[in-house]
């Protein structure tokens, strides 16, 4: 299984950013592997439109769990019509901690 | 002669300079006035008369679904992130669509046409036998009003006389009102805000080649700084509207000054005739 | 932290002066945004002292390569914001009607028009007294406000740390660079003012602040120029369920600090007490002290 989780940094002992669609990175994470991808979001920047475009990544790359801060509404219907499972990660947690968090069912699902 | 009624800063009073401005030169001769500020447009409020909507469109895709094959060229083009292509069906975002066509013409599979979209009304209404007013009004959530302004614009071509109300800034809207004007007012207030902001308009309409005069509203009297940068500037000081409590006051109720005080309406005349000496144009 | 924006719909209410306010009275670490990138005013306030300068780039532009135009008109034809035009025998993208869609380069059969970056402003970040401000400068006729907007929200949030209160003063309007400023704020202070207008805009704002699931507050500035129009205000208000947390009193005073780059609320004034009490309504509101 393939989860994503926004970051504010490559590394999985970055923070978790609480942004999804201007989140600086994409961190995969491959549950079977147990390796973890991180992928510039080219979109953190971008005009108009991060929300769509980065759940469009996601679903690019066969994640089905997305662990981030907040939602936008644009996003946030991209990733329900894909059926990707949205939880919510602690403020401040680093990207190893949230995953810990999932495994654990201690995050709050959102979508 | 098509003028302009602008201003950097907003709440400087460009719609009550507008409104008054229109109707005093109404009494000698016929005049458009079009309200360009289609995010809050406010001209209607001074004015009654029966008005005629027609809508303002764009054009937006529609899938057809049994020619798509998700390829996924559509959303990888769309610069806004307007349509999103999952694996079993395509989602679109009209709020960030831009109408620019060019996912039909990527399209491979012929599977997208296009259909229109209401983002906002042009109303015309004649407000007497010679002032008539049209007004863009962008509906709300809408991000875009360029397609309004360029419709409310169009409403009013062929006729002698307008005059644009413009919104407060400097972006695009404003450049699309602008454009095509032979002379802009720019209505500033004798604040450092306002001083500030008319840097800023006097720069645009230089910037589109617009020659351009000054109205200093709710003057208190201390406007030396504003003057100073006018002369530099070479921008003619046309007006100063005093700070009133009664104009403040007809103006809150949605009333014109003008009308209630007759003396301004010659002021307004002549100003207008002192903008045709400057433009060369007849008045 | 708690993260509000001071907006109005209708320009020119007293927007800023408030903001300005706020950041006075507020206590904790405070980090400030000025949306209103069109006419940014803030600085007027603060005294900024610049800390980093960075060139805003908004969206591409499209170019036409002379050399390989071989002058179909299809660019021109496609083109759906008249930005191509035709002038002394060559075809030209006019930059200010360019939307950046690159549909131009979609149509050209000899592949001479190409989408390039263009500097569009600049961003800058700053040192107050009261905090780090994130500010711009929109090269005047420039489009895409909104992302400017953002950029600055960015910049902010980067350095906002474990600051208490993030204050954005927001543009006029309902477009696109207000639905950038309100995204992703915890609350919005609607600055109105008592004139026919001002309700009509205030409605307009209302209505699209309500798709962002904020709080919603509203000040009622100068209401005693008109206070028939100030009760209508407050009857919509209390019929939309939105608290009016401030009712500031027209004062002559408040144009004076202004001039003297003074925040009015150094100021012992009938507005400067009103201010008080709005700041106290809200601070109790977003559960601060």
């Amino acid at each position: 299984m393939k989860l994503c989780i926004t970051a504010k940094g490559e590394s999985p002992d970055a923070q978790v950013e609480e942004r999804f669609g201007r989140a600086p990175f994409f961190i995969f994470h491959d549950t079977e592997q147990d390796t973890y991808t991180a992928e510039a979001n080219t979109f953190a920047d971008a005009a108009g439109g991060v929300g769509p475009r980065s759940a469009q990544v996601l679903i690019d790359h066969g994640a089905t769990v997305l662990v981030t801060g907040q939602l936008g509404g644009n996003a946030r219907r991209v990733l329900e019509g894909a059926g990707i499972e949205v939880y919510q990660a602690a403020a401040g947690s680093t990207v190893r901690e949230a995953m810990a968090a999932y495994r654990e069912n201690k995050l709050n699902r959102i979508l | 002669m098509k003028l302009v009624v602008a201003s950097g800063k907003g709440g400087t009073g460009k719609s009550t300079f507008s409104a008054n401005f229109a109707l005093s030169i109404s009494r000698c001769r016929d005049v458009v006035l079009v309200d360009c500020d289609v995010e809050e447009p406010n001209l209607h409020l001074f004015f009654s008369g029966d008005m005629r909507e027609s809508d303002v469109t764009v054009q937006v895709p529609v899938f057809d679904m049994e020619r798509c094959d998700l390829c996924g060229k559509c959303g990888e083009f769309c610069r806004y992130g307007a349509i999103a292509v999952l694996p079993e069906k395509i989602m679109f975002f009209h709020d960030l669509c831009h109408a620019c066509g060019g996912c039909r013409i990527v399209c491979p599979n012929e599977a997208i046409s296009e259909t229109e979209r209401v983002i906002g009304k042009v109303w015309d209404a004649p407000v007497d036998e010679h002032l008539r007013l049209i007004s863009g009004v962008l509906n709300e959530g809408e991000p875009n009003g360029i397609p309004v302004i360029m419709a409310a614009k169009e409403a009013a071509e062929g006729n002698d006389l307008i005059i644009y109300d413009s919104s407060p800034g400097t972006a695009c809207p404003v450049i699309e009102t602008i454009e095509g004007s032979d002379y802009a007012v720019l209505v500033t207030e004798s604040t450092p805000f306002g001083l500030h902001d008319l840097k800023l308009a006097a720069e645009v309409v230089q910037k589109l080649g617009v020659p351009a005069g000054v109205v200093i509203n709710r003057s208190d009297g201390k406007d030396d700084e504003t003057e100073a940068f006018c002369r530099e500037a070479g921008l003619e000081i046309h007006m100063k509207i005093p700070f009133d409590r009664e104009i403040a006051r007809l103006q809150s109720r949605g009333d014109l000054f003008s009308v209630a005080m007759p003396e301004w309406q010659e002021r307004f005349v002549e100003l207008y005739e002192d903008i045709c000496t400057r433009t060369g144009g007849a008045p | 932290m708690k993260r509000i924006a001071v907006i109005s719909g209708k320009g020119g209410t007293g927007k800023t002066i408030i903001t300005g306010a706020l950041a006075t009275l507020a206590k904790g670490d405070l980090v400030f945004a000025d949306c209103d990138v069109d006419a940014a005013n803030l600085e007027l306030l603060f005294e900024p002292e610049i800390e980093t300068t960075e060139p805003y780039r908004g969206l591409q532009v499209a170019d036409i390569d002379q050399d390989l135009c071989i002058q179909c008109g299809n660019c021109e034809e496609y083109c759906r914001f008249g930005a191509i035009r035709y002038t002394d025998d060559r075809f030209f993208v006019d930059p200010v009607k360019c939307e950046g869609c690159a549909v131009c380069t979609l149509v050209c059969p000899t592949n001479a028009t190409s989408m390039k970056d263009r500097e569009s402003g600049k961003i800058f970040y700053s040192r107050t007294d009261r905090g780090p401000l994130a500010h711009a400068r929109l090269e005047p006729g420039s489009g895409t406000t909104g992302l400017l907007v953002s950029e600055v929200k960015k910049r902010v949030n980067e350095r906002a740390g474990d600051r208490d209160l993030l204050i954005a003063d927001g543009p006029p309007g309902i477009g696109c660079p207000l639905i950038a400023t309100v995204t992703g704020m915890d609350a919005v202070l609607i600055v109105t003012e008592p004139s026919t207008s001002g309700l009509h805009d205030l409605k307009r704002v209302v209505k699209v602040a309500r798709n962002f699931g904020v709080d919603i507050f509203v000040a009622i500035n100068k209401y005693n120029l008109e206070e028939s129009v100030a009760a209508r205000i407050e009857e919509y208000c209390e019929d939309e369920g939105i608290p009016v947390v401030g009712r500031i009193p027209f004062d002559p005073t408040v144009i004076e600090a202004i001039r003297s780059r003074k925040p009015v609320t150094e100021y012992d004034c009938p507005a400067a007490d009103a201010l008080r009490a709005m700041w106290e309504r809200i601070a109790s509101a977003l559960g601060r002290e």
